[in-house]
């Protein structure tokens, strides 16, 4: 046979298996059959040393031309095989995304401490240090230094769990406030004090014997009742929306004179009056007062160079207005129910 | 305080306003409102009827069946229940159609018998029933005799009435009587005050006659002042003056009793009235109580008096608790004809204290100490001797028998306009400052442009400059106050290292999947100390108001466990909970407990939980242990910190680990003991408590990048056979100490403790790295300090496989 028909011969062979190959291994099984070195294509090529010198070209010619048509044609197979065996893969990889994704363990603050942190981030911009102070206080600092002495009518306010004769749980964490003044040597004061406190109540949905104040004092010359007014005001835009207008009204606290409560107007009606403020539009938030000036002479500052204020607020209170807690037991019972519902953020 | 507009009317003129907006007004100018109540609230159609007939019920013991006239044509039958529904009285009628705070009424039969509506009691009428006098309690109200039939018995008993309750602040005591709440709204209302007529007919006798005075003890009681009252007929008071008493919270009793609680409530000057023959001497005695003296009070209880208790006398025995009760051995009965009438200033801290120590607390007690306007002792007595003359029938003995060592002179105080508009950062003219200070009825002068004023008596809370400024900001109005920020200095602020610190602490913490808890810091002296990391003496309550409250912790876990205990009691199948918070121990040299501040979790349940996969773990020892050393490493201390077995009371013994940071034991970690973890229904729970203080006191290196590795690194792993109880810890310890500076990492990856083992042995295998971050290291280096190594093991007994 002559050896053009015989190369056509073997490409027509090659073609019908390289298209009959169901899978890449029996492609590769066609390629090295017929391309490989021991292929009979290589076998034609070492053939072509007893053809004569001038058809030796020609014949060169027409084996690679053979050669490169088998080759396009695998390479065009082997790619089809491949795209097959991925899209198979593909399916069978195929999962239900609607599946629940595997959950992170997530934890969080507690209510409380989220209403503290945002209250000290608001006063530490506005050049507030953050003080604190002990737990278990002198009567001297939770109420003499804050012009409350012995047998004064407004103890009654507040009952208190005394340790002894002179120590005592604080009733509020105006105490830290005695005790910073006291520290600052007469220098001026600006600071925001959160903690725990303690009075004699029966724990019930609006009384806890154990609860959270934070409070505020600013010492310096010529601190006004206005500059009470405006940061207030501030503070009460930033925490219940800047809608928010504010009311003093006049109030008592034996450690300021003027004394003040603050109302904002309701965010749940917008000052139409509803069940949440009692139908007043108003809803009282905090007291606040200018520091009296025993209270300030007794930490060593002249009340005739410089005044003060202060105000103070129950965390509980503002957490509870803010989210709508109807029980100020819920923050101590640590039902996880409860607390998982305040990881989220709220912008 | 329980404020009547009818009565409030008698001294100021309230310019028509509505209750509520009068309310408002007097809120927003410094004594809030608490309540407003309008007394005829619910109730309409009621009518005044005579019973004409009454026959027992048939088929009732206790009903009674009336013939009621109305004016009408016919009478109208009414079943009624009370027990004193008697022939000729004039009741008050709830007929079909009428509204009652209970409801409305309709015709009925009551067994049988048809009832046209109901006659009613003052219960029925919204009236509390301890404000009813004694007499009707029990049933219905009986209508003076004179009442017309088919009058409107609202308007009879002043019903139509409204009553302001106001919530008052310790220093507006002079609000606690209805002249001192007219000062106030008249301030407000810029009104004029009309006093209390005080003039009556005098007797030719003087009290002086009657009666000696001499009091003992100045200092408790510096003023006295005594009148007396003849030929005075005990009686029912007028109704007008029993709705008065009722709507300010006062059950009437009869006239000579009612009209010292009324004139307690219209001046806020407690009076006593003693019934002068009882007292039997003709002398009162004012005077400390020798110790041990008894006095039976007026609630029929035997007291007994210390040398603090300042009591009146006969002369010889007590007859009454000053300011605080009066004895039952003066008390004004039904058949009293002459009448004491005291009326004195006790000092309120003595008050006070009696009044604490025999646990007796009234109207008259409360207004003594919070102090009396010293002013007003004279006017209450002789208006009291006036309303028994007129009310009582009685006849006033010319004078009083007086004691008077009280200091009567207002507060003076002087202060400039420049000050208080400084001090509110306004600028309020001098004018409207003055004018203020007049609608309250301060005597004010301006000289030299300051501002001088004397404040009323009445007024006992002005004393200081700052005083003036509050009264004129709150009668200006706090509306008008401007809203400006502080100026002056300004300072950077922020938290403190150690705040910082502690916010990162609890966001790592909530990072890992933990909630923040608050638990009590009061405890039961059982629980004060267990698991506690340290003991010290406990601080306890003096008295506290339950055991369980009773006591300062020493450790945070007790109250976490009782959370996760409430947790899992709720179907909650995983808890982990954090908590920082102080602990309180000993004393420190300023006589206060050392409050140490720690951080402490439970964890209980799975930790991993991804049921349609089925994986699903549950907390072990490790986890806990995992999350402490990601603090440490969050902290930067990674290095410093260690774990070394340990035992702790309540905890599994096998389990559990003091925390070391370097070297110093700060921390435990452990699981609950099987014991603890079933009585707190709780399964395999573990806890920590760590002193926070101690960590975050530690202060860490400024951060600098360690160059990434350009070189590999070389690995080789040892399997060792040690006895069960070598801690992993002292192998890796060993095997770093003979590694030399090459060995940069040693890390656990295989335990095996199963049964191929030998008895009592273990398998540990550990992943050693060897690297140099600048060069590649030879092959003959790594063998060198591999084989030291091997070498400190088998020294140290631990067999290589
Ligand atoms: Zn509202």
């Amino acid at each position: 046979m002559a050896m053009e028909e015989q190369l056509n011969l073997l490409k027509e062979e090659a073609l019908a298996k390289i298209a009959a190959a169901a899978n890449s291994k029996e492609l590769n099984d066609v390629r090295v059959a017929y391309l490989g070195k021991k292929g009979p294509i290589t076998d034609l090529l070492k053939g072509m040393g007893k053809l004569p010198a001038e058809e030796r070209p020609k014949m060169g010619a027409l084996v690679n031309v053979v050669r490169q048509e088998v080759t396009e044609v695998l390479e065009a197979r082997a790619q089809l095989l491949e795209e097959k065996a991925i899209q198979e893969q593909l399916e069978k990889e195929s999962i239900d995304v609607t599946l629940p994704g595997r959950p992170l363990k997530v934890g969080s603050k507690h209510p409380l401490t989220k209403v503290v942190e945002e209250i000290e981030d608001l006063f530490i911009s506005m050049g507030y240090e953050i003080a604190e102070g002990p737990e278990v206080e002198k009567d001297y600092y939770n109420f003499e230094a804050l012009n409350l002495p012995k047998g004064h009518p407004a103890r009654d306010m507040q009952d208190t769990f005394y340790i002894s004769e002179e120590i005592l749980l604080r009733t509020q964490t105006s105490p830290v406030q005695a005790r910073t003044m006291e520290k600052k040597q007469g220098a001026a004061v600006k600071i925001i004090c959160p903690g725990k406190v303690f009075r004699r109540d029966n724990d019930d949905a609006t009384h806890s014997h154990q609860f959270n104040q934070i409070e505020g004092l600013v010492i310096s010359e010529n601190i006004t009742m206005s500059d009470l007014k405006g940061t207030l005001d501030l503070f009460a835009k930033k925490m219940f929306g800047q809608e928010r207008e504010i009311r003093l009204r006049p109030s008592f606290f034996p450690f300021t004179e003027p004394s003040v409560e603050m109302d904002i107007s309701c965010f749940k009606c917008g000052g139409d009056g509803c069940s949440l403020c009692k139908k007043t539009g108003w809803i009282e938030i905090l007291g606040a007062g200018m520091v009296h000036p025993n209270v300030l002479e007794m930490a060593g500052y002249d009340p005739k160079k410089v005044s003060g204020f202060a105000f103070g607020m129950g965390q509980e209170r503002i957490a509870m207005l803010k989210h709508g807690v109807d029980d100020i037991r819920h923050f101590y019972t640590n039902d996880v129910r409860f607390l998982s519902q305040f990881h989220r953020t709220e912008q | 305080m329980l404020v009547s507009l009818k009565w409030l009317e008698q001294y100021v003129d309230l310019q028509g306003l509505e209750p509520a907006v009068l309310a408002e007004k007097i809120t927003r100018a410094g004594i809030e409102v608490d309540g407003v109540a309008d007394l005829a609230e619910g109730m309409k159609k009621l009518m005044v009827g005579e019973v004409k007939e009454k026959v027992k019920h048939p088929e009732a013991d206790k009903l009674n069946i009336c013939q009621v006239d109305f004016g009408e044509e016919e009478l109208s039958q009414i079943v009624c229940g009370a027990p004193n529904v008697a022939v000729g009285q004039k009741v008050i009628v709830a007929r079909p159609g009428a509204h009652l705070p209970g409801g409305k009424i309709k015709k009925a039969k009551l067994r049988g018998e048809v009832s046209n509506g109901m006659i009613c009691s003052l219960q029925e009428l919204g009236i509390e029933g301890k404000l009813v006098p004694k007499e009707y309690s029990e049933g219905i109200f009986v209508l003076p005799a004179e009442t017309p039939v088919g009058a409107d018995p609202l308007e009879v008993l002043g019903l139509y009435d409204t009553v302001l309750e106001l919530g008052l602040t310790p220093n507006r005591s002079d609000a606690m009587s209805m002249l001192g709440v007219a000062y106030e709204v008249g301030a407000i209302l810029s009104e004029d005050i009309k006093l209390p007529e005080l003039d009556y007919k005098e007797s030719a006798e003087k009290a002086s006659d009657y009666l000696k005075l001499r009091v003992d003890a100045s200092v408790e009681n510096p003023m006295y002042v005594a009148k007396v009252v003849k030929n005075v007929k005990v009686a029912e008071s007028p109704l007008w003056l029993q709705q008065r008493l009722m709507a300010a919270g006062v059950r009437p009793h009869n006239n000579v009793v009612d009209v010292t609680n009324y004139i307690l409530m219209e001046y806020g000057q407690p009076l006593h009235a003693f019934d002068y023959d009882r007292l039997g001497t003709g002398e009162i005695v004012v005077r400390l109580a020798n110790e041990g003296e008894k006095i039976t009070t007026l609630d029929d209880k035997e007291r007994t008096l210390n040398t603090k208790n300042l009591v009146i006398t006969n002369g010889k025995e007590p007859v009454a608790v000053a300011g605080v009760m009066g004895g039952l051995n003066s008390e004004v009965h039904d058949g009293t004809t002459t009448v004491v009438i005291e009326s004195a200033y006790f000092e309120g801290l003595s008050v006070r204290y009696t009044s604490k120590d025999l646990g007796l607390r009234s109207d008259a007690s409360a207004r003594f100490e919070k102090g009396l306007d010293p002013n007003r002792v004279i006017p209450a007595a002789e208006r009291a001797a006036k309303l028994l003359a007129e009310l009582a029938g009685g006849e006033v003995l010319a004078g009083s028998v007086v004691f008077d060592e009280l200091d009567k002179t207002p507060s003076k105080v002087i202060v400039s306009p420049d000050f208080i508009n400084a001090r509110l950062g306004m600028k309020i003219s001098l004018d409207d400052m003055v004018s203020i200070l007049k609608r309250l009825k301060f005597d004010v002068e301006t000289a030299n442009g300051m501002l001088y004023v004397d404040a009323p008596t009445r007024r006992q809370d002005i004393k200081i400059e700052e005083d003036i400024v509050e009264e004129i900001a709150r009668l200006y109005g706090y509306d008008e106050i401007l809203t400006t920020m502080p100026i002056g200095e300004s300072t950077p602020g922020g938290l403190t290292a150690y705040q910082a610190k502690r916010r990162i602490v609890r966001s790592y913490l909530e990072g890992v999947g933990l909630y923040q808890a608050l638990t009590y810091s009061l405890t039961s002296d059982a629980l004060s100390q267990k698991y506690a990391l340290e003991t010290a003496s406990v601080t306890k309550l003096l008295m506290p108001m339950s055991e369980e409250r009773s006591t300062l912790r020493q450790s945070l876990i007790p109250h976490l466990v009782e959370a996760a205990s409430y947790n899992v009691a709720r179907q909650a199948d995983t808890v982990a909970l954090y908590e920082v918070d102080s602990v309180f121990l000993g004393l420190t040299e300023e006589g206060l407990p050392l409050e140490e501040e720690h951080v402490a979790a439970v964890i209980t349940g799975n930790w991993l939980d991804h049921a349609w996969q089925g994986e699903q773990k549950k907390v072990d020892f490790f986890v806990l242990k995992g999350i402490i050393e990601g603090l440490f490493d969050r902290l930067g201390l990674a290095d410093a910190v260690a774990f070394e077995r340990a035992t702790v009371a309540g905890l599994h013994p096998g389990r559990t680990a003091s925390v070391l940071l370097n070297g110093k034991r700060i921390g435990l970690i452990g699981q609950l003991h099987p014991t603890e973890q079933k009585a707190n229904g709780l399964k395999e729970t573990y806890v920590m408590e760590m002193n926070l203080a101690a960590i975050l006191e530690v202060s860490t290196e400024a951060l600098v990048y360690v160059p990434v590795p350009r070189f590999p690194s070389m690995s080789r792993d040892i399997a060792l056979v040690v006895d069960r109880s070598t801690a992993a810890a002292d192998l890796e310890a060993i095997i770093r100490q003979a590694g030399g500076t090459l060995l940069k990492d040693v890390r656990v990856f295989d335990l095996y403790e199963g049964d191929k083992m030998e008895e009592g042995k273990k398998s540990v295998a550990f992943s050693l790295q060897y690297f140099e971050p600048e060069r590649t290291l030879t092959d003959e280096e790594v063998v060198a300090a591999h084989d030291e190594v091997l070498k400190a093991l088998a020294e140290a007994n631990a067999q290589i496989r």
